[in-house]
């Protein structure tokens, strides 16, 4: 019983960041219908910024998460005006050829600065845990729990009380009638993969001094939030939350109780569940069954 | 079809061993011919189906570790103490396992993926590569996990009243290899233009139309992909047998990422298409080695297919055959793309 207590207290900390990851991928697949490959490496990008910032530039370890939140508004955008931008109009298999493209060269650009050995970021938490009864939990997984839920609750009202927010969902819903009502699309287009960047970032800046940092840290959170965003149904945000805490749940318990080498396929098993018993995902907004 | 043209190019990948002594270039030779099997089995798919198959190198390596499995035996262990002893059998029966069970894959993942539309195919593919990938990692008793499978013996193949040959030179892969591609090539032209070619065409450029003429979607698609995986399998055993050691690297994402290079940049929906945008960049890390770090190769790669897809998005042997096809103006469609690119092979 105490063990499946602490199996779901990890999965509260790690189904924060997955959901952080998830909602990102979702947003800009929902309103660009991108494909989005870079989410990975923005990931990695956000936990090589809390590394430089802490280790590099020897700043706050709190100072380091807005830090990198912003790097990734920053790198989404220049993304998005890039590689996007001049592609608009073209179909969903270009545009995820150019992300691959993307994805490629900015993991490559990583491992040619930083090298390929894992590196570790020190935190100002103390190292013994936090212990409740027959559950323990260390300090920073604490942070990162509250963290993640803030950011959620966060980019939440963002897109259901602002005005910003309200031209996103407008796009999603009809971008040619949000056109015509005055809404800049192009504007939309890079605020959403922008805040889309920034919510991996975070993910990664969170998770990173959790396990270590190293370049292909992103590819498996990559395929992990294409699960996520699968579970909850492409486009959902509530649906992205609520996947990034049951595949979190399916990873607990299939590496406590079936084999820890198998924990990263309980992504991809439930990929494959999904698709056979429910293919619009668990909480359809779209019909998309062909 | 301008067989002409295709048999002068056949010709001339022929006679390379003939003036190429280098043995380095030959192994570059043969395992970019390898590649360019796989290229042309993620052709079929993406080119004539416009489905994304981003796990194909999960068929290529189920096709090695089966061939490589085959042909050494293994003995497991099984839950409930049953146990699979299998000896060794001639790596020929092994290349014919390949095909059938990276095919059976391929049914599998079409089955699942193409009940819905969009960009679920290319997830489920890259899941399944993932999972096989972690498999290959974690199943030590059969894969050997990461020590890789070793010793694999060369491929051998019976000659009725000589007895049998084993091909262990760079010369006779050389020529395994070109024989293979050449069979894949002629199945695959010939296939694209029979009945079935036409629906996946049909399907690719509107589905609903195809559909009401009684093109059955979820089987034509599921066809091509049995097909496109059986093919990658025969690459993977051609691989396993000629590099003759196997581990789970084998299933790098980079891998499956080379052969989408290889299509797009030399034109998906060519059928020499993958044969020269494959010659391209299997021999691009070639010439790159010696003046570049492998990160900066790479980052090179991702710059190239980006480039590619802005500047060229529908590949080197399209643009050409369109250039021809003007001069003599032939309406401008994928049909005739497919019909006018064996003449421009021998000008790329």
């Amino acid at each position: 019983m105490s063990e499946l207590l602490q199996h779901l207290v990890n999965m509260l900390v790690l189904g924060g960041t997955y959901a952080l990851l998830g909602i990102g991928l979702t947003l800009i697949f929902g309103i660009m219908n991108v494909v989005n490959f870079t989410h990975g490496v923005l990931y990695t990008f956000g936990a090589y910024i809390m590394f430089i910032v802490v280790h590099q530039l020897g700043l706050n370890f709190f100072l380091a998460l807005p830090l990198a939140v912003v790097a990734g508004w920053l790198l989404g955008a220049a993304i998005e005006l890039t590689l996007l931008r001049p592609l608009r109009g073209s179909d969903i298999d270009t545009t995820m050829l150019v992300m691959i493209g993307a994805w490629i060269t900015m993991q490559s650009g990583t491992l040619w600065i930083w090298g390929g050995v894992a590196k570790s970021v020190a935190t100002p938490f103390p190292d013994a845990p936090l212990v409740l009864g027959p559950v323990s939990v260390s300090w920073l997984r604490l942070f990162v729990l509250a963290a993640a839920a803030s950011l959620i609750v966060f980019t939440y009202l963002l897109i259901n009380r602002t005005k910003l927010g309200c031209a996103m969902r407008a796009t999603f819903q009809d971008q040619d009638t949000a056109s015509l009502m005055g809404v800049n699309v192009d504007l939309i287009y890079t605020s959403t993969f922008a805040i889309g960047s920034s919510l991996a970032a975070a993910a990664g800046a969170l998770l990173g001094p959790v396990y270590v940092i190293f370049p292909q840290m992103g590819d498996l959170a990559a395929v992990k939030a294409f699960a996520i965003v699968i579970l909850g149904g492409l486009g959902n945000i509530t649906g992205a939350v609520i996947g990034g805490f049951i595949l979190a749940l399916a990873e607990e318990l299939g590496a406590g109780y079936v084999s820890s080498g198998y924990r990263d396929a309980m992504g991809f098993l439930i990929i494959i569940a999904v698709l056979i018993f429910k293919p619009t995902g668990l909480f359809a907004r779209r019909e998309r069954v062909g | 079809m301008n067989s002409a043209g295709t048999i002068l190019t056949v010709a001339a990948f022929a006679s390379v061993p003939l003036w190429l002594h280098d043995p380095y270039l030959m192994n570059a030779l043969i395992t970019t011919g390898i590649f360019i099997v796989g290229a042309m089995s993620l052709n079929l798919l993406l080119g004539f189906t416009g489905q994304l198959s981003l796990g194909h190198i999960a068929f290529f390596g189920i096709g090695a570790y089966v061939s490589a499995l085959t042909s050494l035996g293994f003995d497991v262990g099984l839950p409930g103490g049953f146990r699979i002893v299998h000896d060794p059998w001639p790596p020929l029966a092994g290349f014919a396992l390949a095909i059938v069970i990276a095919g059976l894959c391929g049914y599998l993942v079409g089955r699942l993926s193409f009940r819905v539309r969009g960009a679920y195919f290319v997830i489920v593919t890259i899941s399944f590569a993932e999972v096989v990938r972690l498999i290959a990692l974690n199943w030590v008793e059969l894969t050997q996990g990461p020590l890789a499978l070793t010793n694999i013996p060369s491929m051998t193949i019976g000659l009725p009243g000589v007895g049998s040959l084993v091909l262990r030179t760079k010369l006779q892969n050389y020529y395994l290899v070109l024989t293979i591609a050449v069979a894949a090539y002629v199945l695959i032209s010939r296939l694209v233009h029979s009945h079935f070619g036409r629906a996946m065409r049909g399907l690719m450029e509107n589905e609903t139309l195809a559909v009401s003429v009684g093109i059955d979607v979820t089987r034509t698609l599921t066809l091509a992909a049995v097909i496109s995986a059986g093919l990658a399998g025969a690459a993977g055993s051609l691989y396993a047998h000629y590099i003759r050691i196997i581990d789970p690297e084998v299933f790098a994402f980079i891998n499956t990422v080379t052969m989408v290079i290889m299509v797009i940049s030399g034109g998906k929906g060519s059928l020499a298409g993958p044969v020269v945008g494959g010659m391209i960049f299997g021999l691009l890390p070639v010439v790159l080695r010696p003046i570049m770090a492998p990160e900066a190769q790479w980052m090179a790669y991702g710059g190239v297919l980006i480039a590619i897809l802005l500047v060229l998005p529908r590949g080197i042997v399209p643009s050409l055959a369109q250039r021809f096809a003007k001069r003599r103006s032939l309406p401008e469609t994928a049909v005739s793309i497919a019909f006018a690119e064996p003449r421009t092979k021998e000008h790329a």
